[in-house]
Formats: C-alpha cells, structure tokens, sequence
C-alpha cells in the first residue's frame, strides 16, 4: 500500500518536473537564440584571422587574442605589453565604478524620498523619473554637452558673474564622462531602490530610534542591510552598461578619452580587426562576470556578518 | 527568578499634563492629563481610534503631543527624540530587525548605547534566560513562532533597563491559549523587573488580569481610571460599565443619600442600597447599573424585580438567564452551576430577581 502510494508520489514529482521543464521552455529557447548563440559567434570570431578588408578570414589564430595584451612592433617584430588597452580597461572599470557610486549616493535619497510619499502620490514621482527614458540618449548627451562645454550654460554663468575669468574645460575629461554617465544611468539604480525601499516596513525605522539608534544608526545597521537586494541589482544595472559604454565616452570624452566599447567599436570599424574586436568583446564580458560574482559575494558576506 | 533584577527606588512615573493632539482635523487626543505611578503595571484600555496608542506614541517620542506636556519623574520629556529617552517599546507587529539574530535583536539597545560587547553578551544572557529561550541566541528571529518572537520582542525592550516598557497590544496577534500564558508571563516580568509597564489594549479581559490600575479611554478623553476592581464594581459612566464586562442598566429614581450609599426606588417599586461615583449628588432620575452575577433568581414575590424567563444560555460554568421584567426591559443573572444538575428553571417561568446588598452602581449623567 505504501509502495503504490510512494510510486504515485514518485510519478507526480516526475510530472512537476517535465511540465516545469515544459513551461521554460520558451524562455530558453529565447535565451540560446538571442544570447547564448551571438555570443559563442563572436568567441569563434575571436579565434579567426583578420580579413584584409574587415570580416575575417576561415583560419585559426590566436592572433586577437594576443593583441589584446600584447602589440607588436610593425618594424623589428618586438613584442611589447599593450599599454593602451590596460590604460582604457582600468579607465572603463575606474569610470564605471564611478558612475555607479555616484548613481547610488544619488539615487538612494531620491527613492527614499518617493518610498516615503502618501501611496497616491508615488507614482507621479516615479513617472517624473522616468521621464529622461523618452527622450534619446543622444540627445540627452548632446544636452549634457551643451551645459559644460566651454561657451555653455554652467561656463558662461560662471564668467557673467565672474566667477572665472576664462572658461573651465570640462568637456573630453573624466569627468565629463562620469557626469554624463550618472545623468544617464540614475533612474536604473533608482527604480531598484525604490522597489526595495516601497517594501521596507517602516516601523522597523521606528523600533531602531526606539532602542537609541541615531539617524546614522538607524541608516547603516537597518535600512541599508534590508534595501541591499536593491542596492545589488541598482549598482549591477548601472555598472554593467556603464562599462561598456558607447555613446556617452564618444560624445563627451571625445577621441582621446576611450572607454572598452569605443575601443571595440573602433576594431570593427577603422581598425578592421574583427578577432581583436571580438577578443576585446569576451574580455570585457569576462570583466564584468568577475565583477558581478565578487560584488555579490561580497555584498551578501556582509549581510551575515553582522555581529558583535 | 534567574538573577536579582528587583529593584527599589527605580523610577518611571509618567505625567501627562492637558495633553492635546490633532492629526490635521481630527483630534485623536482631547484634553487628557493621568498619573502613571513609579513601577506600576498600568493599562490604556479603549475600543479602536480612541486615542490609546497615540497617548502611548508620544511617551515613547513618535508623536508630539499639540498640546501639553509629557513628564517623566518630574522632567518634562514632551519634546525629546524617540532615541532620548529612558523608554523603550514592545510594538503590536514586534517589528523584529529580520536582518539580525535573536541575540543581535535584544543587544541592539546596548549596543546603540555603545555599552562594551562583554556586558552586551551577558545582559543578552540575562534576557535569554529571562524569557525562556536560553539557547536561541544565534538563531534568525525569521524562523522563530508567533509566541517566540513575541518574547524576543519583549526581551529586546527589556534589555537596556528601560525606566518605562510601553507595550502597543502585543498579545493581538496571538492564540487565546498563548495569550493567557504571555499575560500572566508579562505580570511576572513586570514584577521582576519591577519596570512600569504602560500596556494599550482593547481586550477588557487583559486589562483586568494583568493591571494594576486602567485608565479607560473612548474617544480622545479618559473617562474612568482606577484599579481593575473600580473599573469593573464601581463604573462611574454609561460606557465603562457597556465597555467592561456585562452589564444590566436600570432606571431608578433616588429616595435618599447617606454617606457614600444612596437608596432608589426601581420601576418595580422595590428599593434598594446604591453606591456612586465620586463628585457626584445623585437626586432625580438616575441610571445603575448591575452586573450579571451580582443578581439571584428566586420564586415569584420574594426579589425586587418580577418578571418571566425569555431565554437560558448554557455556558458550562454558569447559566445566563435573560429575564423579561414586568416594565418591559431586559435583566440579565448569571449563575453559577455549583450542582452538576439542571439549572430547576424553565423558559417562560415567572421568577422573580433579587440583587445582591451594595452591587448597583449610580452611573455620572
């Protein structure tokens, strides 16, 4: 009797699973195609030779991925490190790294204070946030140009009540690019914030200056480890594409100051070096997966480590 | 007891003085000024929205009162921050840190108050003991029961030596049995700890049980304080004795006073002995009030109240008979069933009711 009854049991969890295996199905199918596959052409790519004019060439070599470490010099053959390419990787990940701890020193008050408006009132200020996601990131970087180019709003306001006397240089530095980066990026880190926040129960808050937390107590030893989640997935939301990205260093770093994604492009493009293109693409995927996995785990070690 | 945390002189009486608070345009709180003495076990008890946890929040600091002043021993606390005063509270939800351990929850005050870790480690002990959950320190409060987080919750209030514990309906969200075993585990701990305890609640079973003194409150006004005996026997307004308990209302004119007791005539004619409130004449029309088990069922003739037996409710300890009396009204007894045998009355039997000497109360108009 108890047989029947475990291999009844049995047979239904063998159902649960196929039809649970059923269901995803069109999620992975999705995934393969889209991502999975793109990505392994473009590792394939990346062991291939360069074409004359572009493409690539059916041959194994190993030759992309060497470059993106090493050059060599076109005259005596003299193999060197490839100081420029370690220059725009710690650059990418310095500005990233940046961009998303200034969308976080931003964006955090600014969901904390939608999180604590009358129900009916947030989502008005949520769609105010939203607002920039209509307009064209171009454009949007051309407006940020606009404000601290040289004859621009901020510089001119500056000189007319003289403040300066010659303009700032601000466009084609690092800053210009984390600017325009945390302009860009903020409402990704803000939209997890608050969805993290808008759960926090709020008399928890009450508790912690009840048992004589300070403000700073009360921020640091019970917002912060309950709204991490948020935390986590804003600063993977922003640090990611802000790593490699295009538009923002092309526009307002200009041709010198190169991030990892102008670098790729300019492979495709002008260079004509697809395998290095393609190598320099898996890299920088590899980046941010190291990133990812060391944040993560970082951020949850902390979370249990709370003691004493 | 686990270690000698009785204390003397400790402190933790709380003043309230014309205290008056209004959200926007209601006025949760008009006009109440109490006493709560040093290490007494005193109750706000009211039905919901009649201002008891907004009395509660502005002795623990989240609210501010409009008007008036909060004292505690003496010092006017009216206007400090939540995390400056010597208060601590057991919330209705328990708002444990789901973040932290049991041990973390009940070391947080301490810590919060830079107390070193030794010290923290051996109050939280202490605690833990105290509560009876002595080796569950390091577990998540997440996977702890109701009656389990409870007690964390009270330990964690407990902890950093309060001079008052106030507690929002902390037994609401438990089981009737949980519920009996927390009040009389509460009083114990009170008495240990001999911290004054403000207790809110709507439940007039917990109020009498558990309280030294209550305060009964209805809509922004206390309207009666006294001890759980006054509240119940000596009700001085129409909603104490409605709020508290069962209750008959009679109408009765008064005869005579004298001293504390007063004579009136009820509808029946018969008269009997009442006592009534303080600051009160009684003359002309009155209303008292009798309990239940205060009255007796007799043969026709030989009590104060004719009539005839409309329904009998058997609740296994006692009997109620809802008696119709000859004016028309409705007058509950409630006996006792001392013999394992019928109760020896039928419905539609005429009786007559006899009520027990010094039980009616006059009510205030």
């Amino acid at each position: 009797m108890t047989d029947s009854a475990q291999d009844v049991g049995e047979q239904r969890q063998k159902k649960d699973v196929r039809d649970r295996w059923l269901l995803s199905a069109p999620a992975l199918v999705l995934i393969l195609a889209a991502g999975v596959g793109p990505l392994l052409i473009v590792v394939f790519y990346s062991f291939l030779a360069p074409g004359s004019y572009g493409d690539v060439k059916l041959e194994f070599s190993s030759e992309g991925w060497f470059n993106v470490l090493f050059t060599r010099d076109i005259f005596d053959e003299t193999v060197s490190l490839a100081d420029a390419h370690f220059l725009i990787f710690w650059r990418s990940v310095k500005l990233a790294f940046a961009t998303t701890v200034l969308c976080l020193i931003f964006g955090f008050p600014t969901a904390y204070f939608i999180a604590t408006r009358a129900p009916h009132n947030r989502s008005l200020w949520l769609f105010l946030i939203t607002i920039p996601f209509w307009t064209n990131m171009l454009i949007r970087t051309f407006a940020i140009q606009e404000v601290i180019r040289s004859e621009g709003i901020v510089n001119s306001f500056l000189m007319s009540i003289g403040l300066i006397s010659s303009p700032i240089q601000m466009m084609f530095t690092d800053f210009a690019i984390m600017l325009g980066m945390t302009y860009v990026y903020l409402p990704l880190m803000v939209l997890p914030l608050y969805a993290s926040l808008e759960k926090l129960d709020f008399r928890l808050i009450e508790a912690g200056y009840d048992l004589y937390a300070s403000r700073f107590g009360v921020l640091w030893r019970i917002v912060i480890p309950l709204v991490k989640p948020g935390i986590i997935a804003g600063s993977i939301l922003v640090f990611v594409p802000a790593l490699s990205a295009y538009v923002v260093p092309r526009v307002l770093g200009g041709g010198k100051n190169l991030m990892l994604g102008n670098l790729i492009e300019l492979q495709f493009g002008q260079g004509r070096n697809w395998p290095l293109g393609a190598a320099l693409s898996v890299t920088l995927v590899i980046i941010v997966l190291f990133a990812m996995l060391y944040y993560v785990r970082n951020a949850s070690k902390s979370g249990g480590s709370a003691h004493g | 007891m686990t270690e000698t945390r009785t204390t003397g002189a400790h402190g933790g009486a709380i003043g309230m003085h014309g205290i008056k608070k209004w959200f926007g345009n209601f006025q949760a709180v008009n006009d109440v000024s109490l006493e709560i003495r040093s290490n007494e076990f005193f109750t706000l008890l009211g039905p919901s929205g009649c201002g008891k946890t907004t009395l509660l929040r502005m002795i623990a600091g989240f609210e501010l009162p409009t008007e008036g002043q909060v004292l505690l021993d003496g010092t006017d606390i009216s206007r400090l921050l939540p995390n400056q005063r010597p208060v601590n509270t057991v919330f209705q939800n328990y708002a444990l840190f789901p973040h932290l351990t049991v041990a973390e929850n009940i070391g947080f005050g301490l810590k919060m108050l830079g107390k070193p870790k030794s010290e923290i480690d051996s109050v939280v002990g202490d605690m833990l003991k105290l509560v009876h959950l002595d080796g569950r320190g390091n577990n998540p409060v997440t996977q702890l029961s109701g009656g389990q987080q409870q007690r964390v919750a009270l330990a964690r209030a407990l902890a950093p030596r309060p001079k008052v514990l106030l507690l929002d309906e902390p037994l609401s969200a438990l089981d009737l049995k949980l519920r009996k075993s927390m009040q009389v585990e509460l009083k114990r701990l009170q008495t240990e700890t001999g911290i004054t305890f403000v207790f809110v609640t709507h439940d007039q079973e917990e109020a009498l049980t558990m309280s030294d003194r209550i305060a009964v409150m209805s809509t922004g006004t206390v309207r009666q304080i006294g001890s759980p005996w006054d509240i119940y026997d000596r009700p001085s307004e129409r909603f104490v004795a409605d709020f508290i308990g069962e209750t008959n209302f009679l109408e009765a004119d008064v005869v005579s006073v004298s001293g504390d007791k007063a004579r009136v005539r009820l509808s029946s004619g018969a008269e009997i002995s009442a006592t009534y409130p303080e600051g009160v004449t009684p003359q002309g029309k009155v209303t008292i009030v009798i309990r239940p088990e205060h009255a007796r069922l007799g043969p026709p003739g030989s009590g104060v109240l004719e009539g005839a037996i409309h329904t009998i409710v058997y609740l296994g300890t006692d009997n109620h008979f809802h008696v119709t009396i000859d004016d028309g009204k409705t007058f509950t007894v409630r006996q006792q069933n001392a013999n394992s045998a019928p109760c020896g009355f039928s419905v539609g039997e005429r009786i007559s009711v006899a009520i027990n000497d010094d039980v009616a109360q006059i009510l205030r108009d």
